[in-house]
């Protein structure tokens, strides 16, 4: 386990420098600069800011002495936020889109989990029928529907919850369930394929034969397998989920990373857009491990393999 | 079902009962909520552009010249000057500081200060956009462009520790309302000093820990997209004026979300009312909803280097072609009036040219004496313009009017904002939306944009004698002679379209009746210490 | 096809089994319907997408206008099967464009594991870590407006999660009886891996496959937001959802029936999914013969 973790971390380094190499050219390659704004700065201005930014010196030099400064950990100052640097950003924004990734995530694992297993054990029946209704549902209906309707009707017809913001505890209700309603609704849809996949198999008449209680059957033999696809999808889903959502954290005006990502990309803020690259590519590679990690332990066969 | 359950009991945990919003809170606690549109780039005076900054900026520092409140066209009253006097010619300009101004750290206001300001403004190393302002200081081009070291020889001088002497290029009769600008404001000389040098920009300053200002309120915090909260400064020379205890400037880019949060009592005043809504606001409830006129003019650019724009008939005849009134009755539909000039109404008393009007017969005419009968043989042009609802509905509209009326087909192009301000800026379009907003309450604000050269001066348009009216009148003091000369520019302008004027933009915004104070500006500026919140 | 009875059959065989599923039927004609109006849209109604009618603006159904109009005085009904067109298109292109690349590419990964899977692996790593809107700008930038352009740049990143989906799968195939039975007579490897893996894993394709095409129709209004999308006045369902979402209060109709439209679609395409899903099913298949 040690070995493969420590494996997995060397794999990190590549990735990483491929990342950064390919973004940190590619942003260069957008029209319009960092300083491009609606009310002309002088030429002399731009010059001034390219000059104060190191924009002005060969690329080749820019790319190294970004590289040095990585090491160091520094990830450069924001060229948007002149007064912020971008570790200050991420150690800002990240811890918002935490709380909400992670909020949204177990929301939607428990919903998503129990749906996708209902509807499987009687396929074709009501009891399928309804949950896997309600997923689609939850499928169907972007964020930028649902978030509106679930603020009209319990932020301004009830009069419960703020309709944007991130202040208090109960600000948080309902971005984390327009968040987690599409993942939930995904998570079941592919728990109840891969359960009904599972359930017709050999070992688990095997299992109902022996006698075994039917929630041992289900949770200890099924959903262990089943649980493969949704394992493969929570890889890149918690990495995402867990760096912002654009949508719901503008809907609700949260101050997190997803918004940050996107709003960095609009700006052209190249040092920005390069931390978050980074900083984003460490959490998809550690959840990808973590992930392969899961696969193995829910099917020990690959673990020996690997 | 549990969860079902458990989840209708949180539900009914949180909503026991109604909670008490932050307006309510804010009524008693004298803390205003206002949403500002975007988050600002920073908060210095001498770097920022941005409307949303200058609303904070507002609170936070103050000239030596401030804004009337009870003046719709803001004119300049006494701010960290308490008097000031103009010598014959109009070009010096001493200004009598107050005893009492200090900054938020104790220091008290000096003339030098100021003298520092505007150096680091003006400072070629600085880079500062907003720097040609401060052009009109005598030398003060000269010594921003690097061609002038000696600061000594700008027309800034320091009389004694509480007098300010300023010395003018040239007679400019608009200085007192240019002077109220954000880019004249003061800085604290130690706090910038502590931070970095006179002319590094971007050092941390401006962070709520840092942050040392001379206005009504200091800043309290700065939480990244989330809000600025300013508190009431107990050094600020006119501290009794100032009734409120706090505001807190929320950032809510999407008008959508700007207008729900004001109704689930977040915000006192949002920095807009969207598009369609305005209606609603009007049948429902005239008394939450503010339309006032403000100086926003809403136009099409024309690429006049490329063939058929080149050709003036063809660009009269798009001009001529489309309804404004259509467009202001059924579409826009907030209080927007159609614009036939650059410059808006109620500038003063400049009275703007009228020099063409719908006229589809007309436009028919020109465009097929230009050799495009019906739009025949009218090659396939784009209109670019960014992305947004306000945007996409008027080019909608206009590209259906010109091919109603002209039988010509004008292809649609939105693309994301830093793209089109590339292409603009580069001249790659064919047709282009734009809009400028008055930075001071004066012609000059709008005309100067088409001089020679200008760096907002995106259609590449160039007519010398434009340019001499212009300078001509930047020289004149007497008002109605300095009118003519914007006058006759003006008619010169528009009758070479070089853009297409379309709308005259309110400023629109929502406003809780516990809002007092809130006075039409036709800047859309609202200085805060005059608001009162009542419960 | 005739020349190969045993998989006639089994085609024949699926399409009976098929037919049993209403649900799967009933999608199917639904489906059928949707796609044929959008396409024969100019013959079922009397106006065009773009003509507008300022002075009637925002008008809620009626006779003229079955579905309303839009705040421009456009007919919703007209806009909504000439939007159809595109987002039926950006569905099945983008869809194709992954899973033509994701099966394969996943499939491959799994089961060759080791060195090559990691190597695979973390290069949908990479790609999965770009920001997105840059690479969109800067595709629009180089190669200009172009709508297929914005399927393939839709469809190149839907198939990344669609590979680690199926590498999970397939990796856990790899192990089993039959493919190792398969191995062991000496099957060609590309031979195990489309005709014994592939086909295994079809059920998990086919239902990740009814959850991206839902996504990627809607991710089609943020391409459209960069400009890479289609221009206005021409629309999408994406964008008539989108601009009803903001004004539902004042307008709803202008929000109902598009998301009506909108998930009509997406619950027949899941009802023929899963309908699919059962009668392709080689195990039911066995259990039938």
């Amino acid at each position: 386990m040690i070995k493969f973790i420590l494996r997995r971390l060397l794999e990190l380094i590549p990735v990483l420098l491929i990342s950064i190499t390919i973004v940190f050219f590619m942003v260069r390659l957008a029209p319009g600069g960092p300083f491009t704004a609606e009310k002309s700065f002088t030429a002399e201005a731009i010059e001034r800011l390219n000059e104060h930014y190191g924009l002005d010196k060969p690329i080749m030099v820019q790319y190294g002495t970004y590289l040095l400064n990585l090491l160091k950990g520094d990830l450069g100052p924001s060229f948007q936020y002149p007064s912020r640097s971008v570790n200050d950003i991420i150690k800002e924004t990240f811890p918002v889109s935490l709380e909400l990734g992670v909020l949204a995530m177990l929301f939607a694992l428990f919903i998503g989990l129990m749906a996708g297993i209902t509807a499987s054990l009687k396929p074709n029946t009501l009891q399928d029928h309804v949950p896997m209704g309600l997923a689609m549902t939850g499928i169907c209906m972007p964020s930028f529907v649902l978030g509106p309707l679930l603020i009209l009707v319990f932020g301004l017809g009830l009069g419960w919850f703020n309709a944007s913001g991130w202040e208090i505890p109960s600000d948080r209700v309902l971005p984390v369930i327009t968040l987690g309603a599409a993942y939930a609704a995904y998570i079941s849809r592919l728990t109840r394929g891969s359960m009904l996949e599972v359930l017709p198999s050999d070992y688990i008449r095997t299992a109902r034969a022996k006698g075994l209680s039917e929630t041992n059957v289900i949770f200890k033999h099924t959903l262990k397998n089943a649980l493969l696809p949704v394992v493969s999808y929570l890889g890149p889903a918690t990495a995402g989920i867990l760096t912002g959502s654009f949508v719901v954290e503008t809907i609700f005006n949260i101050p997190g990373m997803g918004r940050m990502f996107v709003l960095a990309a609009f700006n052209r803020d190249y040092t920005l857009i390069l931390g978050l690259v980074v900083f984003f590519s460490l959490l998809v590679v550690v959840f990808n491990a973590v992930v392969d990690i899961l696969l193995g332990m829910l099917n020990p066969k690959l673990r020996m393999d690997s | 079902m549990n969860r079902v359950l458990l989840f209708s009991i949180l539900l009914l945990v949180f909503g026991c009962s109604k909670r008490e919003t932050p307006v309510e809170v804010g009524n008693r606690e004298k803390v205003l909520h206002l949403g500002n549109l975007s988050e600002p780039k920073g908060l210095d005076p001498h770097v920022v552009t941005s409307v949303s900054a200058y609303n904070i900026i507002s609170a936070l520092l103050e000239g030596l010249v401030a804004e009337d409140p009870n003046d719709p066209s803001l004119k300049a009253v006494p701010g960290v000057a308490e008097s000031w006097t103009v010598s014959e010619d109009l070009t010096v300009y001493t200004f009598r500081l107050r005893t009492g101004a200090t900054w938020s750290n104790g220091d008290s206001v000096t003339a030098n200060d100021f003298v520092f300001s505007y150096r680091r403004m003006l400072s070629p190393t600085m880079g500062s956009p907003y720097a040609y302002m401060l052009h009109l200081l005598k030398n003060g081009r000269a010594y921003n462009m690097g061609t002038l070291d000696d600061f000594e020889r700008v027309g800034v001088k320091v009389l004694d520790s509480k007098t300010l002497e300023l010395t003018l290029e040239m007679p400019t009769a608009s200085f007192l309302s240019q002077l109220t600008h954000w880019s004249w404001f003061p800085v604290h000389p130690p706090t910038i000093l502590k931070h970095g040098k006179i002319d590094e920009m971007g050092t941390p300053w401006t962070r709520a820990e840092n942050f040392v200002g001379n206005g009504p309120f200091t800043l309290k915090s700065w939480r990244q997209n989330q809000s600025i909260v300013v508190q009431k400064s107990p050094l600020y020379w006119d501290a009794e004026t100032v009734r409120l205890n706090e505001i807190h400037f929320h950032p809510i880019g999407d008008h959508m979300i700007e207008e729900r949060s004001f109704r689930a009592g977040q915000l006192h005043v949002t920095g807009t009312v969207p598009l369609d809504r305005v209606r609603h606001y009007k049948e429902k409830k005239p008394d939450v909803l503010r339309l006032d006129p403000y100086l926003r003019s809403y136009y099409y650019l024309l690429n006049v280097n490329k063939p058929p724009l080149d050709d003036l008939r063809v660009r009269k005849a798009l001009a001529m072609a489309i309804d404004r009134d259509a467009i202001t009755q059924f579409v826009t539909r907030s209080g927007e009036e159609s614009a036939y000039s650059f410059t808006p109404p109620r500038m003063g008393s400049y009275e703007p040219p009228k020099r063409f009007s719908t006229n589809i017969e007309g436009a028919r005419n020109l465009l097929a004496e230009a050799g495009f009968p019906e739009g025949q043989g009218f090659q396939k042009l784009t209109l670019l313009f960014h992305t947004s609802d306000l945007h996409t509905r008027i080019a909608e509209v206009i590209q259906q009017m010109w091919k109603d009326n002209l039988g010509i087909h004008i292809e649609l192009e939105n693309v994301e904002w830093k793209v089109y301000q590339d292409r603009r800026k580069n001249r790659q379009y064919d047709i282009a939306r734009a809009e400028w907003v008055a930075d001071y309450v004066d012609p000059s604000t709008f005309l100067d944009v088409w001089m020679t050269g200008g760096g907002n001066n995106h259609a590449g348009w160039s007519s010398r004698e434009y340019d001499k009216l212009l300078q001509k009148a930047a020289r004149i003091s007497d008002a109605s002679k300095r009118e003519m000369l914007f006058h006759q520019a003006e008619t010169i302008l528009i009758d070479d379209q070089p853009i297409i004027p379309l709308l005259f933009l309110p400023s629109k915004s929502l406003i809780q009746p516990s809002v007092k104070g809130w006075n039409p500006s036709i800047l859309d500026h609202h200085p805060y210490k005059y608001i009162r919140l009542e419960e | 096809m005739s020349s190969n009875p045993q998989k006639n059959s089994l085609w024949a065989d699926s399409w009976k089994q098929l037919r049993k599923n209403h649900a799967a039927i009933a999608g199917l004609v639904i489906l059928t319907i949707l796609i044929t109006a959008s396409i024969i849209a100019p013959w079922l109604t009397p106006y065009s997408f773009e003509e507008q009618n300022l002075a009637l603006g925002a008008s809620s159904p009626s006779l003229d206008h079955w579905l309303g109009t839009d705040t421009l005085g456009r007919d919703l009904f007209t806009r909504l099967l000439y939007g159809g067109r595109t987002s039926f298109m950006v569905a099945f292109c983008a869809t194709m464009v992954a899973l033509l690349i994701g099966v394969p590419y996943g499939a491959i990964s799994g089961y060759a594991g080791g060195k090559v899977d990691s190597i695979m692996m973390r290069i949908v790593d990479i790609l999965y870590t770009m920001p997105f809107t840059i690479l969109v700008i800067i595709l629009m930038v180089v190669f200009g407006r172009n709508i297929l352009l914005m399927f393939g740049a839709i469809g190149a990143i839907s198939w990344l999660v669609m590979a680690r989906i199926i590498r999970g799968q397939v990796l856990a195939l790899r192990q089993q009886a039959f493919v190792e039975s398969a191995i062991a007579i000496g099957a060609s490897r590309p031979r195990i891996i489309f005709k014994h893996i592939i086909p295994n894993v079809l059920g998990i394709i086919i239902v990740y496959t009814t959850l991206t095409i839902p996504h990627v129709m809607l991710m089609e209004t943020f391409l459209s937001f960069l400009g890479l999308g289609i221009q206005p006045p021409m629309s999408s369902w994406g964008l008539l959802i989108k601009d009803g979402a903001s004004v539902m209060e004042t307008y709803p109709w202008l929000l109902i029936s598009p998301a009506i439209a909108f998930s009509l679609t997406l619950f027949s395409m899941n009802f023929l999914g899963d309908g699919l899903r059962d009668a392709l099913d080689p195990r039911f298949s066995k259990g039938r013969s």
